[in-house]
């Protein structure tokens, strides 16, 4: 499936919805942090990775580790709308005997390929795949998301360095560098800063990007994905809570629930492609 | 509004700061959760938050304490237990530092975190640390007693913080010390002993159950995991010659094998454990979780019942 850009921004924003209404259901999820990497899981997910929903562990496939597991709220429903499985599974969620929880369960989820969401993992399993996918001459990718307060863990830096040694350059990362992690902005806690000169320091190809602004997402996968010899991680500047006016860029809303006059709003906004 | 057990941490931690400069709060961006944002305005230069890096802030307040400070530190209690475990046992414990870690949300009470925050081994990891003192409150009074001796005792303590909810078992006078458990009530049939939040009502709810049934039993909070009140423990393992161990934990590895270890040295009486048998967590409501792992009132009962037919 290959969206063109105008068609992935109004899919991101019908998702938005999915997560949205989900949530509110569901009685609370993460919300911030599922929608300021909806861009990116989008075009990921209909037009870059070489995935079949049909076919969930065809050999072949494009790997997509989601690291920062709590946005497992964003995460689902893309992956229903893709076709892994049927939508009217996503009231379900954190229902008691949901496959859905606040963390995915990747025996639980056709699709998903980790179960996260201690922070700091998804990055040494994507480094292992893209190893491993090396060794078997396997052209396929790995692309991993993680959220930037993750990026304080240590594990993420181990793993940075191994995969320069190994010269993965069929592993992209992706940082959503939503500039907030739970307790306050992220500079006010740890600052990431310089975070272009860090992962370049790495051994990594830096690409810097507006992770709200499909086309240049779009772009930046597609530049990615052309192997240079060494890992390229997107650095997205994005907005949590992205494509909820009332919500975005308060750190506040990392977890939550709108409530149905908020989400009605909202639900128009999106609905009228307000989300650029 | 009513204090959740974390306000009441907090609250102790604050009163502990104004007379002692030492004490020190020190948070992985969890601190909205652990409820320690008071402390932060109360003491900002005493208040370390060092982001989404656990096992480095254990480091950290390995750190402090060698230089004579006295670190809180908490996260959630997978992370407490796992994922520092190293910089807990060696930069910590092996060091005889006086790191105090907290970890919340113990077992069940990590409810829709589901099955990757749902600590069901962090006691039996903990056990295995020479001297290290481990306690787990299971109401208000003892945990603010509790917090202020862990603060008092020069050495490691884990402090498994459970952190919404609150209610008290106990009057506001009542004396508890570390390392000395508690009878809630007493009997002769069998010995029910429970430690936490959610067992140790549980367990005082069972005795109901169970007297209503002609059975007589004691109930025992065994507040401090080690060192585990040994002299208690034989005591009523002698005086009732039975016992249902109830824990919010694997039963093995924690409070259950924690007793049956100290009995194997002496005189051991028929045991039964409740809690979680070899199972990973999982995602659901307290209710639903208490039934799916068995940590029930009727389930201690049930497993009282057959303890005392073993005798
Ligand atoms: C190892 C670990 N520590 C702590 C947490 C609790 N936690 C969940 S999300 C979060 C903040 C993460 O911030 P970020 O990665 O920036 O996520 P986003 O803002 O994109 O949602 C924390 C501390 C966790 N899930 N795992």
């Amino acid at each position: 499936m290959k969206l063109s850009v105008e068609e992935l921004k109004k899919k991101a924003d019908e998702i938005r919805i999915l997560v949205l209404e989900m949530v509110e259901t569901a009685g609370g999820g993460h919300i911030g942090g599922s929608l300021s990497a909806m861009d990116v899981m989008t075009a990921l997910y209909f037009r870059i990775m070489n995935i079949d929903p049909k076919q969930p562990d065809k050999p072949d496939r494009d790997w997509f580790i989601l690291s920062a597991g709590h946005k497992a709220a964003g995460y689902v429903p893309v992956l229903a709308e893709r076709g892994f499985f049927d939508k009217d599974l996503l009231p379900t969620f954190n229902q008691l005997g949901s496959p859905f929880g606040m963390h995915p369960d990747m025996h639980k989820i056709p699709g998903c390929e980790a179960s996260t969401g201690s922070l700091g993992h998804g990055l040494p399993i994507a480094v292992g795949v893209a190893l491993s996918l090396k060794l078997d001459s396997n052209p396929a990718r790995v692309f991993c998301l993680m959220g930037d307060g993750e990026t304080h863990e240590g594990t993420i830096w181990e793993a940075a360095m191994g995969a320069s040694q190994y010269k993965l350059d069929n592993l992209i990362g992706i940082v959503d560098y939503n500039k907030c992690s739970m307790d306050g902005p992220i500079d006010q806690v740890v600052s990431l800063e310089p975070i272009e000169d860090k992962w370049r320091a790495f051994g990594w190809r830096v690409i810097r990007i507006d992770g709200n602004d499909m086309a240049q997402v779009v772009g930046a996968l597609e530049d990615a994905s052309v192997p240079q010899g060494k890992p390229t991680v997107l650095i997205a500047d994005t907005l949590k809570g992205k494509g909820c006016r009332e919500i975005e860029g308060d750190y506040h809303w990392h977890y939550g629930v709108l409530g149905s006059e908020r989400l009605d709003r909202t639900v128009r906004e999106l609905k009228g492609g307000s989300n650029g | 509004m009513a204090k959740d057990m974390r306000d009441i941490y907090t609250d102790t931690l604050l009163d502990l700061a104004k007379t002692n400069p030492s004490i020190c709060v020190i948070e992985a961006d969890l601190m909205n959760a652990t409820g320690t944002r008071a402390f932060k305005e109360a003491y900002p230069d005493r208040f370390f938050d060092v982001g989404v890096a656990e096992a480095n802030m254990v480091g950290i307040a390995s750190g402090l304490s060698a230089e004579g400070k006295i670190p809180f530190a908490a996260t959630f209690g997978t992370f407490a237990s796992r994922r520092v475990y190293d910089q807990f046992f060696l930069s910590a414990n092996y060091a005889r530092l006086n790191v105090k870690l907290v970890g919340t949300d113990p077992g069940i009470t990590a409810v829709y975190n589901g099955g990757t925050h749902m600590p069901f081994e962090d006691i039996g990891m903990m056990r295995l640390i020479p001297d290290l003192v481990i306690i787990e409150p299971c109401d208000l009074v003892s945990l603010e007693k509790l917090v202020r001796q862990a603060a008092d005792h020069y050495g490691c303590v884990y402090i498994r913080l459970h952190r919404k909810g609150s209610h008290t078992l106990y009057d506001a006078d009542e004396s508890i010390e570390l390392g000395k458990a508690k009878v809630l009530r007493d009997g002769s049939d069998v010995t029910l002993i429970a430690s936490g939040f959610v067992l140790v009502p549980e367990a005082l709810k069972a005795a109901e159950l169970l007297e209503a049934q002609g059975v007589s039993t004691a109930v025992i909070d065994m507040h401090t995991i080690k060192p585990l009140d040994e002299e208690l423990v034989a005591a009523y393992a002698q005086k009732t010659g039975a016992i249902v161990t109830c824990e919010n934990h694997q039963v093995f590895g924690g409070l259950g094998s924690a007793v049956a270890d100290s009995l194997t040295g002496g005189r051991p009486v028929p045991m039964e454990r409740v809690g979680s048998w070899n199972k990973f967590g999982q995602v659901g409501n307290l209710e639903y979780l208490q039934e799916a792992y068995g940590m029930t009132a009727r389930e201690i009962s049930a497993r009282a019942l057959k303890v005392i037919e073993r005798k």
